[in-house]
């Protein structure tokens, strides 16, 4: 069984985040990044269990800019078989990473998909959940605890919900998001890391993917100035008090 | 198996009197036997070529290196032919073969401290002991050159070998290693760049796009009293120089060496130095990751790894922690007749500020206020690009007062009236503190050592007057690279190394710059007077060389001779406390790891320290590591919040009793500055 986890290139945790000076965003040139850390409980989660004897394969995928490439090889470093890189340079939001993840398990069909509840960055927690409704996958999220049956093919996924502990069965292929305190991802080691530099990338675009990533989000109207202009709008213009 | 080991005991034992230790071949593989056999017969020539051309594929690793014997004489071939070491040439040729680092999955290679305990006692056979153990052994990387520290000097070095392994058509591995996370994210410097060794490492800097853009486009000093300011003929001579983020400038630099097939690893911290059984330098250990604060070990524990290089370069930055110990081991400044070093402690911020009062290229200095007559140090003010400002104190180590606190100085200065304007309205973008030679020409020790040489500021190559260390700590990075590799391509010494130095303009430069700093041990007015003297009329051919004073943490009175300081409290605005400072460093370290500060003897804080010189530590310190509070009995105790720690080395440098011991902490840890 392959086991594939999506990660994320954000800016590291530790760094002190800045708005740019024209306010369009947050600063992130100069600035260190490095793997999500749920995502890289998510890869520990997968190295354990292929170290278990449950999985052939792990293969850590990212999507975004070319410098995505060094979190991937971090990824191979602790211990991943397989990297792929959809090299996309505009935003992605989580359905066009949802719809690309989609793709991706078409074309490996692993049995098994883990990602991190949330990015740091946009702390969205929707990409997971949307890959399992684009695959009608079964979903186990804020995994605090999972334990694979092979022969039953099914994952039982301890999480962690507002009420306390739940427990879930789901039947494989599913997908699993991390959360805090399912593992202590480990070190990736010098020696490992000398070896994933030389490791090859398997490199996708979108287009090769059939995914279209434009956001089907949009922003449109008018910033007005005051709350009296707002009600005045309101009430005279768009007829809705 | 241990029929051959007894062959190989009693031949050994034929050329050396000392007795062989038992175990030293146990748990060796045959084929480690094999080649062990081979290479003692004095014959070198063929067991040279069995070993590298064996057919058979599984030898073409060779399970040890060995190392020849004492002198720096990098060539195993001729080691070979001469003397008795007779086998200790052809396992080294063979390594050669391979020019990148490759794995050894060697069990049973130990560092030096394991060989010191006597466990290697074959005199000429040099080669590792290996002590049973209950800890995992740890992995080895072999390369040709190790270079600790991804700073300017350590870089400029890297890239210096793979131009020359270019020009000569051969190739040679280098590894950095770095304690930062990244390249650049432990680097901080004012900083006016002299690009004189940068035009000599790589001419085409301006093309490719190095982070240097902004010429200083005019030079302020000022003498600063309370509320005034006094402007006094520059000194410096910053004429085509440039004010530049040495953060930034570094990180560009690792993207160069990294073009150039240098193996840099960033977030792994070099903690002990490798000896062999001849006390010669092979290489260094990363810590151990994933030790929790009690010792015991996490459930990602990581045994460190050892990096073997056949030229270990120490290019740690001012008080490198393994440079330390190899400058005491060697007795290096002894061997160079030169006086202990001298330091001064630096704070700086970056700061974006309002577009109208920002002038792109300005260069200010300052003396005098808030420091004492009795204190030497000065501020700077850079305008670099982007409305962003660098600003700083620098307060030098060998101040008497006990109760100074540069943090709170430095708080005090951006409230002086002809400063606190520019600031007002801006925000700090990063904050951070590191210290800096200013022993210079008087200081510099004997750079080369057994195995290796020290680079850069971890010897210690500052010209104070013109406060500018990066040229000299490039170029002399460039020096050893130089006759790095001469050793490794023709077997000379690294000798070489200290005489290119003597030769070179940095060995003139700091030689016309040495008498200003000292002058000023007879406090400000003499030392400007002195320093007009040697700069106007001696012109740097003055007869004497002025001493140093006592070292730094001799010179700290006792509390009862001072008062204690009154800071004001910080605004908010221009000043700020330390936690608020300590967060826009970024500076972080994993919580659960022991501490890295360890005192020598942890009763003497509270027996030296706070009662004789009231607690320094609390002071000094900008990241507000040490701290004096009340246990449950009422008693103030030290408390070391290591996990603030900015690798700045003051507490190494100024604790009175030497206690404190700055050891280096998990990789990855410690500040991140990206512009500073």
């Amino acid at each position: 069984m392959k086991i594939m986890v999506a990660i994320k290139r954000v800016v590291d945790y530790a760094v002190k985040i800045r708005v740019k000076s024209d306010k369009s965003g947050v600063e992130t040139s100069n600035v260190k990044m490095s793997m999500n850390p749920f995502c890289e409980i998510g890869l520990e989660e997968a190295l354990r269990i292929k170290e278990s004897g449950l999985a052939s394969e792990v293969i850590a995928v990212s999507m975004g800019p070319s410098q995505c490439v060094d979190t991937l090889r971090t990824g191979l470093a602790m211990g991943a078989d397989r990297a792929i890189h959809v090299e996309a340079s505009a935003t992605l939001y989580p359905l066009s990473v949802a719809k690309l993840l989609k793709a991706l398990v078409d074309v490996e069909k692993p049995g098994l998909l883990i990602l991190g509840k949330q990015a740091i960055d946009d702390d969205c927690n929707q990409t997971g959940q949307m890959v399992a409704g684009l695959l009608n996958w079964p979903q186990g999220t804020f995994a605090s605890k999972v334990v694979l049956d092979k022969e039953k093919e099914v994952a039982t996924v301890e999480r962690e919900v507002d009420g306390g502990l739940e427990t879930l069965c789901l039947d494989l292929p599913a997908v699993i998001t991390t959360d805090l305190r399912l593992n202590q991802p480990r070190y990736a080691t010098l020696p490992n890391i000398m070896k994933a530099k030389s490791k090859v990338i398997k490199k996708f675009t979108p287009q090769e993917l059939n995914v279209d990533i434009k956001s089907d989000l949009e922003v449109q109207g008018v910033i007005v100035s005051s709350v009296d202009e707002l009600i005045d709008k309101l009430k005279n213009e768009a007829h809705v008090i | 198996m241990f029929r051959f080991l007894s062959k190989s005991n009693n031949t050994i034992r034929k050329l050396s009197s000392k007795s062989f230790h038992p175990t030293l071949y146990a748990s060796s593989s045959p084929h480690h036997c094999k080649s062990k056999i081979s290479t003692i017969h004095p014959q070198i020539a063929s067991p040279i070529s069995s070993n590298a051309f064996d057919p058979s594929g599984s030898s073409s690793k060779p399970s040890d290196s060995r190392y020849p014997t004492g002198s720096p004489n990098g060539s195993p071939f001729f080691r070979a032919l001469d003397r008795n070491s007779s086998f200790s040439g052809p396992q080294m040729a063979v390594n050669r073969f391979f020019s990148s680092g490759y794995l050894l999955n060697c069990k049973n290679l130990r560092n030096g401290k394991g060989n010191r305990r006597g466990f290697l006692r074959v005199g000429s056979f040099v080669g590792e002991s290996r002590a049973f153990s209950s800890e995992p052994d740890r992995e080895s990387m072999e390369y040709d050159v190790v270079i600790v520290g991804a700073g300017p000097s350590g870089l400029s070095a890297a890239i210096r070998l793979k131009q020359m392994c270019r020009a000569k058509d051969v190739d040679f591995s280098v590894c950095v290693v770095e304690k930062g996370a990244e390249v650049g994210a432990h680097i901080l410097s004012g900083n006016v760049f002299e690009p004189r060794a940068l035009d000599e490492l790589l001419p085409e800097w301006k093309q490719e796009e190095a982070p240097i853009n902004v010429p200083v486009s005019s030079d302020k000093f000022w003498l600063l009293t309370k509320d005034r300011a006094f402007s006094l003929p520059s000194p410096f001579d910053n004429k085509g120089n440039y004010i530049i983020s040495l953060s930034q400038l570094v990180r560009w630099l690792g993207g160069k060496a990294e073009e150039l097939g240098v193996e840099i690893y960033p977030g792994f911290a070099a903690s002990e130095i490798l000896y062999d059984a001849n006390h010669k330098v092979i290489g260094i250990g990363t810590n151990d990751m994933g030790i929790a604060k009690d010792g015991s070990k996490k459930e990602n524990f990581q045994r460190g790894v050892e990096l073997r290089g056949r030229v270990t370069l120490l290019a740690e930055g001012c008080r490198g922690s393994l440079s330390e110990k190899v400058l005491r081991d060697y007795n290096l400044r002894e061997k160079a007749q030169a006086q202990h070093q001298t330091y001064a402690l630096g704070i700086k911020e970056v700061w974006e500020i309002d577009e109208g009062k920002h002038k792109t290229g300005t260069v200010l200095h300052t003396l005098g206020w808030p420091l004492d007559h009795k204190t030497y140090g000065g501020s700077f003010l850079y305008h670099m690009n982007d409305r962003q400002v660098s600003i700083g104190l620098v307060v030098a180590l060998n101040y008497h007062n006990p109760f100074l606190n540069p943090y709170e100085e430095f708080q005090k200065l951006k409230h002086h009236p002809a400063i606190k304007p520019l600031l007002e309205g801006g925000t700090v973008l990063q904050y951070g503190a590191r210290t800096l030679n200013e022993g210079g020409f008087q200081s510099i020790p004997y750079p080369v050592f057994p195995g290796g040489a020290i680079i850069g500021c971890s010897a210690g190559f500052l010209n104070v007057p013109k406060i500018k260390g990066t040229h000299t700590a490039m170029k002399s990075g460039m020096l050893a690279a130089e006759a790095a590799f001469d050793v490794l391509h023709e077997g000379s010494s690294m000798e070489k190394y200290w005489d290119g130095l003597r030769n070179s303009w940095i060995w003139e430069e700091l030689h016309k710059a040495r008498n200003y700093r000292p002058a000023f041990e007879y406090g400000l007015v003499p030392g400007l007077a002195l320093s007009a003297l040697e700069h106007y009329v001696l012109k740097g051919r003055s007869p004497l060389t002025l001493k140093h004073g006592k070292p730094d943490h001799e010179a700290t009175d006792v509390a009862q001779l001072h008062s204690p300081i009154q800071y004001p409290k910080p605004d908010g605005i221009v000043s700020f406390d330390v936690p608020t400072s300590l967060y826009r460093s970024n500076t972080n370290h994993d919580h659960d790891q022991p501490s890295h500060l360890h005192l020598r003897d942890p009763q003497i804080p509270e027996r030296v320290n706070l009662p004789d010189f009231a607690g320094p530590e609390s002071r000094y310190c900008p990241a507000r590591v040490y701290e004096y509070v009340p246990d449950e009995k009422g008693e103030l105790r030290l408390q070391i919040n290591a996990q603030n720690c900015l690798h700045c080395k003051a507490c190494d440098i100024k604790d009175p009793k030497q206690n404190i011991e700055w050891t280096v902490p998990e990789g990855g840890g410690g500040p991140g500055y990206s512009a500073m």
